[in-house]
């Protein structure tokens, strides 16, 4: 087909493309919102987008704040992590807690334990008004989930932070519309088009630093309905339940109370793109129990202000 | 099948993205499920809700691969996709976006939305349908839309061939009957599968059920098509989208102006011009945060340094200083509406380009295309949403104007409702009238 090897050679693999467009919508983000945020969890797809933030941006600082939406349940070494990139980055980062919404009355749970995803968006939804944010940046990709893959890069949200599946602007080109009324915001997923697998090759590629958790460790779980439970204060063992030391390593990292790890060996970014390129289950089928409860229940989650 | 990093011996070829056109009852998220399912883009657990969800809405024993792509909870109750779902997956050499845009006529705008980012189109034929007779309105509806937008290569996907006995005469009609519209269209690279998306057959794999057919399966050709608009030969756009100053110091410190590469190639020491303002300047350095590039092509997002100040700010293109484009006020323009409410001539739109944002205002709405007959003779005062028509446009400021079908990068606009702030049409630039030296 093509056989000029200079012409070969300038063109853009995969990585590159996906690179270059993530780095454009960010730069899109900065030129016509007046207040964005950054949403940085220490998880690693928001660690790929901050190392994107510094393509785009540096040698100037972040022209936007990092925020965290902290349920409470984190694995404390996210938290650790988190800080420290932070830090050697040098931006500012702003920390929200459902904790907050808890004490205030804004947000109510059944039991302590009660997974918090949910009552994140309340927490987010609050921060949003404090700032007065316009667009809200985050890490997630249309190939997580079925509802996600109709979401646009651009993603408008009502004065209410409602996101309604049938009212999308249509999103042409790459020429993205950001324009909001006061109130009104815009969530922006730069890695839209990013598979767990090219996120992966990324942070293989980047030597990305992420928090140890997402390599294989020893560790403590329950085997529970097809689910390594971590044993954790807020997932203690149920009775009659056996605790077991395995190899594993966790594919996303969230809500205590609703995240699990794998059985694996994979210890290094390599190891893990070779083992997600056969990997038999998705990232959130396998490892978020609140998603299995029902197909549909990201779009509900989503149109009531969840990421 | 492995992805990209696994295959050191092929070369990766980037990513090359995808339009599939056609309705339900064609086999289309039957054929989407059928790629994604053969490149193993389809995990176990996925397939574990799918077999869930089908009982639930019929009794069938099959495994229905659409359900796969069918996204929102509202559509599922319908039974039909009624917006434009993007799907993923990678064969050894490249990286595929699909979006899945639905057929049926009121949903045409996502279908240009869909195409305005497609590198080619899969029209799907369910040749059931056609039998001896001609092609269904919407087969040409979505070609013509496919030629508005500029798609470079269409794969005419004629499904549902072992319904029809792997019968070549019926391929053959429906092939005959498709150049007629392509012929007619002006699309030029057309080519023709007889495909089974239900039993895979020429899908991923060729088919010893159709000894006739000697082209190669779907997936390969997908795999084979040039992503032209990424052509590193065309005329250099660079518009810029930041100035990006290092802060802490003095503003003459670092004075770098981020922005991606539209079309053409940037190289360093490369003599430029800015637009519209004029001024010219040389490529001091082309950075891409950790290293600095002797040259960057189309896609590729840098920061370019110039060897003096020149008076940037976004909006602005860098063009190669021997290149005269049109700078434009009054140009033609071919518009898909988007928005419920109709265009209003007495109005004004705001007019994204590049990344430039101005005032327009629309002299004059020609005529509209009447999809069916694939002729533009209907008369109108005004546009509606799904119609597509030929405007006049006057803008505040000139901008670098660029025909559609030449650089798409730089041809192509939106309207955006001020009131509403909702994105109103889509244009493609058909014609220029220079702005008076």
């Amino acid at each position: 087909m093509i056989a000029d090897l200079n012409l070969t050679r300038t063109r853009l693999d995969h990585l590159d493309w996906l690179e270059s467009e993530a780095i454009y919508i960010l730069r899109e983000v900065a030129a016509e919102c007046a207040n964005p945020a950054l949403l940085f969890s220490g998880g690693k797809d928001s660690c790929v987008l901050l190392r994107l933030a510094e393509k785009a941006f540096r040698p100037a600082s972040f022209p936007f704040p990092l925020m965290h939406i902290d349920t409470g349940h984190n694995f404390p070494e996210v938290i650790a992590f988190r800080d420290e990139r932070v830090a050697e980055l040098g931006e500012r980062l702003i920390v929200r807690s459902v904790e907050d919404s808890i004490a205030r009355g804004t947000v109510k749970l059944r039991s302590e334990t009660d997974s918090r995803n949910a009552a994140q968006s309340v927490t987010l939804l609050e921060a949003i008004a404090e700032f007065g944010f316009d667009a809200c940046i985050g890490g997630a990709r249309r190939d997580e989930e079925k509802a996600r893959a109709k979401e646009r890069v651009f993603s408008f949200r009502d004065e209410f932070g409602q996101w309604d599946p049938k009212a999308q602007r249509p999103e042409l080109w790459n020429l993205y519309n950001a324009r909001v009324h006061k109130g009104e915001n815009v969530r922006v997923f730069p890695i839209s088009n990013w598979t767990e697998l090219d996120v992966w090759q990324y942070i293989a590629r980047e030597k990305l630093a992420l928090p140890s958790l997402y390599y294989a460790h020893r560790r403590e779980v329950i085997p529970r309905n097809g689910l390594l439970v971590p044993v954790t204060p807020i997932t203690p063992p149920r009775a009659g339940e056996t605790v077991e030391t395995r190899t594993v390593r966790f594919r996303t990292v969230g809500d205590i109370s609703c995240t699990c790890p794998v059985a694996s060996d994979a210890d290094t970014a390599e190891a893990i793109v070779a083992e997600t390129v056969v990997t038999e289950i998705t990232e959130r089928g396998a490892t978020r129990m609140d998603d299995q409860t029902s197909e549909a229940s990201m779009e509900r989650r989503k149109k009531e202000g969840y990421f | 099948m492995n992805a990209p990093v696994h295959r050191p011996d092929l070369e990766d070829r980037g990513v090359l993205r995808f339009i599939t056109a056609g309705s339900v009852d064609d086999g289309k998220s039957t054929l989407i499920g059928r790629l994604l399912y053969e490149a193993k883009g389809i995990f176990a657990d996925q397939l574990a809700a799918v077999t869930r969800a089908t009982r639930k809405r019929t009794s069938g024993e099959t495994l229905d691969l659409s359900l796969l792509t069918d996204g929102l909870e509202a559509e599922r109750e319908q039974g039909i996709t009624i917006d434009v779902a993007y799907r993923y997956f990678a064969s050894p050499v490249r990286k595929f976006i699909i979006a899945d845009a639905p057929g049926h006529e009121q949903y045409t705008r996502n279908m240009v939305t869909g195409a305005s980012t497609a590198d080619a189109a899969i029209i799907l034929i369910d040749v059931t349908r056609v039998g001896t007779g001609e092609l269904l309105p919407q087969t040409k509806r979505h070609s013509a839309i496919a030629k508005l937008l500029g798609i470079r290569h269409v794969i005419v996907a004629v499904n549902k061939i072992d319904l029809v006995g792997f019968d070549q005469a019926v391929f053959d009609h429906v092939r005959k009957e498709y150049d007629a519209i392509a012929g007619r269209l002006g699309l030029t690279d057309v080519r023709y599968i007889p495909i089974s998306a239900l039993e895979g057959d020429n899908v991923v794999r060729p088919s010893d059920r159709t000894p006739w057919y000697d082209g190669p399966p779907l997936l390969e050709l997908l795999e084979s098509l040039p992503a032209d608009r990424a052509d590193a030969d065309l005329p250099l756009r660079y518009p810029v989208q930041l100035v990006i100053r290092a802060n802490g110091s003095t503003a003459d410190d670092f004075r770098g102006y981020a922005g991606q590469v539209r079309s053409g190639t940037i190289k360093r020491g490369q003599r430029v011009r800015v637009l519209p303002g004029g001024e010219a300047a040389t490529v001091e350095a082309i950075e891409a945060f950790d290293h600095d590039l002797d040259e960057a092509v189309a896609g590729r997002s840098v920061t370019v340094r110039l060897d003096r100040d020149v008076d940037i700010s976004r909006g602005d293109v860098l063009v190669d200083a021997d290149d005269h484009p049109v700078l434009g006020k009054h140009f033609e323009a071919e518009v898909c509406w988007l928005d419920r409410t109709p265009l209003d001539p007495r109005r004004k739109y705001l007019l994204r380009h590049g990344a430039k944002t101005v005032q327009a205002r629309v002299d004059a709405v020609g005529n509209k295309l009447d999809v069916h007959s694939l002729s533009s003779t209907v008369e109108a005062e005004t546009l509606a949403m799904n119609d597509i028509g030929r405007v006049s446009l006057t803008v505040q400021q000139p901008f670098v104007c660029d025909a559609y079908d030449d650089l798409p990068a730089t041809g192509a606009f939106i309207l955006i409702d001020p009131t509403t702030n909702q994105t109103a049409a889509a244009g493609m630039i058909r014609n220029v009238q220079k702005v008076p030296a």
